[in-house]
């Protein structure tokens, strides 16, 4: 019995990365290193107006000035900024009209990916922007999307087609300075997703980010601005894949989200960078910075996150619930194995009246990996009747690996109601033995049980994403049991 | 220089002008642990808000004032202490009353209690019983991560000292009264050591009280050894005036199969910050952390408990419960450690506030930290209000709001009081907290002293 859970544990995490291929094709890369001159060039690459320049330079003035953030539990081998390439691009031709100009190993990359850029054979009615390395490939359906007003490209395209909006709603929510990778992030942002649903719209279709990371020795810096104007609704899904090096590739983005009065946002994220092999070599560092503010009252933001991959996540989406009777929610899977390392989990701000917040986390550490949920509620003076409930469960497979909970609670209104609750356990063996009887191995019995356990986040996520989600989850748990 | 290196070096110029003071009325033994001491205090200063566990207690305004530094209690002052009696009905306990956390030298610096224990002057059981002292003193605190501990160890002339050998049963609990008094502002500093033997049963109730009006500063810390299948309590009530600041670590090292229960229960104070460490070093001990914080005006209450798992099949329990009015703010910070291969732990935490006012803050963290799988570890942290539902059902049988509330405040801290091991301090607690609620309990009325009773604060 014991042999045969080894075995199977050991099955489950030598499972391959399936995206772990890479593809071959010409790119742009400009030299190894960072400095104002990068800065500048960067910006000049993107042929970008004078305010975006000196919106960079200031983030990176300020971010020469602070000092890398060492509170996570996370164990962070130095970054050395100088080692690596800020800007990468697939080398392609200034404008392109029709899908038939890009280059025929893009299209490859994505479809292997399930990523389909042809839009005449999509039939799952999503629109696609996909990023590779530090540029947008291709956005779908656009001109469908056109049609209801709303905006949908990279962000590239956004500061050169509509600069106000930009102007009005950029660092708003993140400012440049807010903290050490943010700013980074603010000073070599290379592309990313752009979003605006006009005032009153529902979006007639899910939208969609695709990050893949592709050049060797490159770091990946997106951001995404939403906005949702007045009782719009959109749903957001991101998703990112990498190739398999024995080398550390990081990740630093932004992701802004902008609901006004009455609308909702609905973010989801797939998060399954390369998280390395199962010795701890290689893997991404994904440090991101995801906030969401509802401005208006009655506003809605909702945060879902299955995080798989990465060598180590460090990963806080948030909602500032400013707006009297807005709703933020955060609803996280966090599967870490091998020597991965995870702090992740959420904040709310609630300042509005009447404003509620949920946090669902569910956190599964396997082999010797590390994992944290890391939250703050905060309840300030005005806000009355606000209410939160959070919940944070952890599932321990294997007796090498840890699960950790570090919630704040600050709470300065009478009327406010926090309710916080954690357990930490591993599988009943009298679970596992149900299933057993009933003739069910003790491999499925795990992903069944795992299943059930991650059910309440999994419930969340739009259809086509929670099929991928629970493939996942069982391609890199399956069996594990301590 | 900041402000907080105007205070290290504070200290340090303290630490050159007494230790020749302090050495003479010391022991060797404790002696011998000042001069490191005071260099790692240096090395970590006064903790201040950007310390993790510190951060919701400004210490700053407490140590940046000027205070006579009391080391060694001079003779008139026991005179007040023989005078002081804290009366607790119906309460069958050995009493002792310490001033300023020292034992009162006047009538012997050891006594033996009928049964074998030994309580008295820590400098001068260092010397009686140097063996003891010296396989336990400054083992348990942890020098390295709080600066206020190596200060202890640097500026602690004496302080109590429990001794139960191995085998022997106390028969009722030793009370000790606490009392804090002087004429001048003054800072204290006073080092604790009970050491509890195999099989011995040991309960300890602790009430401190300030009984003049200046300002203090209380900077005590308690190393507290349990024996194999030992049993430790302590009880602390914190009962001090509003310009009082009290801080207190408390190390218990428990061996297998023991046993120890801490409860703190603080109605009064005007910066409590009490630290509690479990380490459980053996198979099958338990521990117990209990606290009640009721606070109002411009109070600030801390709780920071740490629980080392560091055995397998330990069981640990926290409850912490407050009420906070006024101005007043509340803060708990939590840990339960499960170390690797600690395996069948057993591990619950819970914090549970209620604030009446919207001035008043209450800020809780509650942490797990778990390197093994085999354990079933929880933690809960409510902040709320009164049961509407509850109180609406109160007043549909015709007790008045006001009442009802009182009622359902009292049910909810009681739930810690209830924890409480002696009934007679039980309900003594009771009568306490109820007067306490109905804002009735003003320090004076368990005071025997007869003191100026228009104390500002009191």
């Amino acid at each position: 019995m014991e042999n045969d859970q080894d075995k199977i544990i050991s099955d489950a995490t030598s499972g391959e990365y399936k995206y772990g291929f890479y593809t071959d094709i010409e790119i742009e890369t400009i030299p190894k290193g960072l400095s104002e001159d990068v800065v500048r060039l960067i910006s000049s690459k993107k042929n970008e107006p004078e305010w975006m320049l000196e919106y960079r330079l200031k983030a990176f003035r300020k971010w020469q000035k602070m000092k890398m953030p060492e509170w996570a539990h996370l164990k962070i081998p130095e970054i050395n900024y100088q080692d690596i390439i800020f800007y990468a691009a697939p080398k392609q031709k200034p404008h392109l009209e029709s899908l038939d100009e890009v280059d025929p190993e893009l299209i490859e990359t994505f479809n292997k990916l399930g990523i389909p850029l042809n839009e005449q054979k999509i039939f799952t009615g999503v629109a696609v922007d996909a990023v590779m390395d530090s540029v947008s490939v291709k956005t779908t359906f656009k001109e469908t999307l056109a049609d209801r007003g709303i905006i949908f490209c990279s962000f590239s395209e956004a500061v050169q087609e509509h600069p106000d909006l930009i102007k009005k709603y950029m660092g708003k929510v993140v400012p440049s300075t807010d903290n050490y990778f943010a700013a980074l992030n603010s000073a070599v942002f290379s592309d990313g997703s752009f979003c605006y649903i006009p005032k009153g719209v529902r979006c007639p279709m899910e939208l969609s980010t695709y990050f893949r990371i592709n050049a060797a020795n490159t770091g990946q810096f997106e951001r995404t601005l939403i906005i949702a104007d007045e009782e719009s609704y959109v749903s957001y899904l991101e998703g990112c894949t990498a190739p398999q090096r024995d080398e550390n590739q990081l990740h630093a983005a932004i992701v802004e989200i902008i609901a006004e009065k009455r609308a909702e946002v609905k973010y989801s994220t797939v998060q399954n960078w390369y998280p390395g092999d199962k010795n701890g070599v290689g893997g991404i560092y994904n440090f991101v910075t995801k906030r969401g503010i509802c401005k208006g009252e009655y506003s809605k933001i909702s945060w879902t996150q299955v995080e798989t991959g990465s060598a180590i996540t460090w990963k806080y989406p948030s909602c500032i619930l400013k707006g009297d009777n807005s709703v933020g929610e955060f609803y996280s899977v966090a599967v870490t194995n091998n020597y991965q390392q995870a702090d992740t989990g959420s904040k709310m701000i609630h300042i509005g009246k009447n404003t509620k917040s949920t946090i669902i986390s569910k956190g599964i550490s396997a082999g010797k990996s590390q994992n944290s949920y890391r939250g703050l509620v905060k309840v300030h003076k005005n806000a009355s009747h606000a209410r939160n409930f959070s919940q944070c469960d952890s599932l321990l497979l294997g007796d090498r690996c840890g699960a950790h909970t570090f919630p704040y609670i600050e709470v300065n209104n009478q009327t406010g109601i926090v309710e916080h609750e954690a357990t930490t356990s591993k599988i009943g063996e009298d679970q596992i033995f149900y299933c057993n009887q009933r003739g069910i191995s003790t491999e499925n019995a795990i992903g069944l049980i795992v299943n059930g356990y991650a059910k309440e986040v999994f419930n969340k996520l739009p259809m086509e994403f929670a099929v991928e989600a629970q493939k996942l989850l069982e391609i890199s748990l399956e069996g594990s049991v301590g | 220089m900041d402000r907080s290196e105007i205070i290290t070096d504070k200290f340090k110029d303290l630490f050159r002008d007494s230790s020749q003071r302090l050495e003479k009325n010391s022991s060797e033994l404790i002696n011998s642990f000042r001069k490191e001491a005071m260099e790692q205090f240096l090395a970590l200063g006064v903790p201040g808000r950007e310390n993790e566990s510190y951060k919701y207690a400004n210490l700053e305004p407490w140590f940046a004032a000027d205070y006579k530094s009391y080391f060694i209690p001079e003779q008139a002052d026991f005179k007040i202490a023989e005078d002081f009696k804290c009366e607790v009905d119906d309460l069958d306990a050995y009493s002792l009353v310490l001033l300023n956390g020292f034992f009162p030298t006047l009538n012997g610096t050891l006594m033996e209690l009928p049964n074998g224990i030994w309580v008295g002057s820590l400098a001068y059981a260092s010397v009686r019983f140097r063996d003891i002292v010296e396989k336990h003193y400054s083992k348990y605190a942890l020098n390295g991560k709080d600066g206020l501990v190596p200060l202890n160890t640097a500026l602690a002339s004496d302080g109590l000292f429990v001794y139960a050998p191995a085998g022997v049963k106390l028969d009722k609990p030793i009370q000790i009264v606490n009392l804090v008094e002087s004429k001048e502002d003054m800072l204290v500093q006073h080092r604790n050591l009970v050491v509890v033997e195999e099989n011995t049963d040991v309960e300890l109730i602790v009430c401190d009280h300030a009984i003049s009006p200046q300002k203090f500063l209380t900077n005590a810390v308690t190393e507290v050894f349990v024996g194999q299948n030992a049993s430790f309590d302590i009880l602390r009530v914190q009962n001090e005036l509003n310009n009082a600041a009290k801080i207190t670590h408390t190390f218990i090292h428990q061996e297998r199969d023991s046993r120890a229960v801490t409860n703190n229960i603080t109605l009064h104070g005007g910066m409590v910050r009490n630290s509690t460490y479990h380490w459980l070093n053996g198979t099958g001990a338990e521990s117990n952390a209990l606290g009640l914080y009721l606070t109002d005006k411009w109070q600030h209450v801390d709780n920071f408990v740490n629980i080392d798992h560091a055995m397998p099949d330990c069981t640990s329990k926290q409850l912490f419960k407050g009420v906070m009015d006024d101005f007043s703010t509340a803060s708990f910070n939590g840990r339960i450690r499960v170390a690797r291969d600690a395996q069948g732990t057993r591990a619950y935490q819970n914090n549970n506030n209620i604030l009446l006012t919207d001035d008043a803050r209450v800020y809780t963290k509650p942490q797990l930290e778990i390197y093994a799988d085999d354990v079933k570890c929880s933690h809960g942290a409510t902040v709320g209000q009164l049961d509407e539902e509850a109180l609406f059902y109160l007043r549909s049988r015709g007790i008045h709001k006001d009442e009802a509330r009182l009622m359902l405040m009292f049910g909810f801290a009681h739930e810690v009081i209830e924890n409480i091991k002696s009934e007679a301090m039980r309900d003594r607690m009771d009568g306490l907290l109820l007067q306490r609620l109905r804002g009735e309990l003003s320090r004076c009325t368990t005071c025997v002293i007869n003191c100026e009773k228009d104390l500002p604060h009191c």
